[in-house]
């Protein structure tokens, strides 16, 4: 799913989308507000992010009253998760570099 | 591999080298050899020995849990939330040698799946630059 991929790295991206992301993973649901006290950009630009990470399935608003509440779906992230493929091709490249080494100590 | 758990998984990579056991071992086992294929690294075989490997992205916490002069040797690897035994395995042949390595890991998925995406983050930033250029 090459598409589905990029729209994660794309949105991803952007650094301060990304800290916002990043604080919603690690403190639970938050406000607009909340968020914009430490995201260090104005509140409409802090929305702006939120819809995109919305658009992403990233994130997932509920309204509460008169408050919206943001939180982050880690399911999202599945794409990017699977640590067996990951360590799969990381040990692969591994093993290459030792071969390599193992032939070095051969001379 | 398991299964009574599905969130218990396992990665094995396995390769015929045609070097023997004793040499294979000394690149497994020796700090600064580790370190030409692995990462740097201030490991002893020397069972209960913690240790780390350091990288750019990070670090990776190891502590030593079984060793077997040239024929075994397995470590935990901890890294982002990911909990793992890595052991490996040299099995002598008449070219070389048969090299085993299984990863064997668990992440309890919805509280870990954050850590678990960290994971990923060198390969994430390292693949971001060609994702961006085949889509802009």
């Amino acid at each position: 799913m090459p598409n589905a991929h990029d729209a994660l790295f794309k949105t991803l991206a952007d650094p301060t989308r990304r800290a916002i992301f990043e604080r919603l993973c690690r403190e639970g649901e938050k406000t607009v507000g909340a968020l914009t006290a430490r995201a260090g950009v104005s509140q409409p630009a802090v929305s702006k992010h939120l819809g995109v990470l919305k658009q992403a399935g990233l994130v997932r608003d509920r309204h509460q009253g008169r408050q919206t509440l943001y939180s982050a779906q880690l399911g999202a992230l599945a794409p990017l998760i699977d640590w067996t493929n990951q360590m799969a091709g990381f040990w692969e490249s591994r093993f290459d570099d030792l071969e390599d080494l193992l032939k070095r100590m051969d001379q | 591999m398991n299964a009574t758990s599905t969130e218990t998984r396992s990665v094995v990579v396995e390769r015929d080298i045609p070097y023997p056991p004793e040499k294979i071992w000394r690149a497994l086992t020796q700090p600064h050899l580790i370190q030409e294929w692995l990462m740097k690294n201030d490991f002893k075989p020397v069972v209960g020995h913690r240790f780390d490997f350091r990288a750019d992205w990070g670090a990776v916490d190891c502590e030593v849990l079984s060793v077997e002069p040239q024929k075994t040797l397995s470590y935990t690897w901890s890294a982002y939330g990911l909990e793992s035994v890595v052991t490996w395995t040299l099995t002598p042949t008449s070219t070389g040698t048969r090299l085993r390595m299984e990863q064997y890991g668990f992440r309890p998925d919805q509280e870990q799946a954050y850590q678990g995406a960290q994971v990923g983050w060198p390969r994430f930033f390292a693949s971001l630059e060609q994702v961006l250029a085949r889509t802009e």
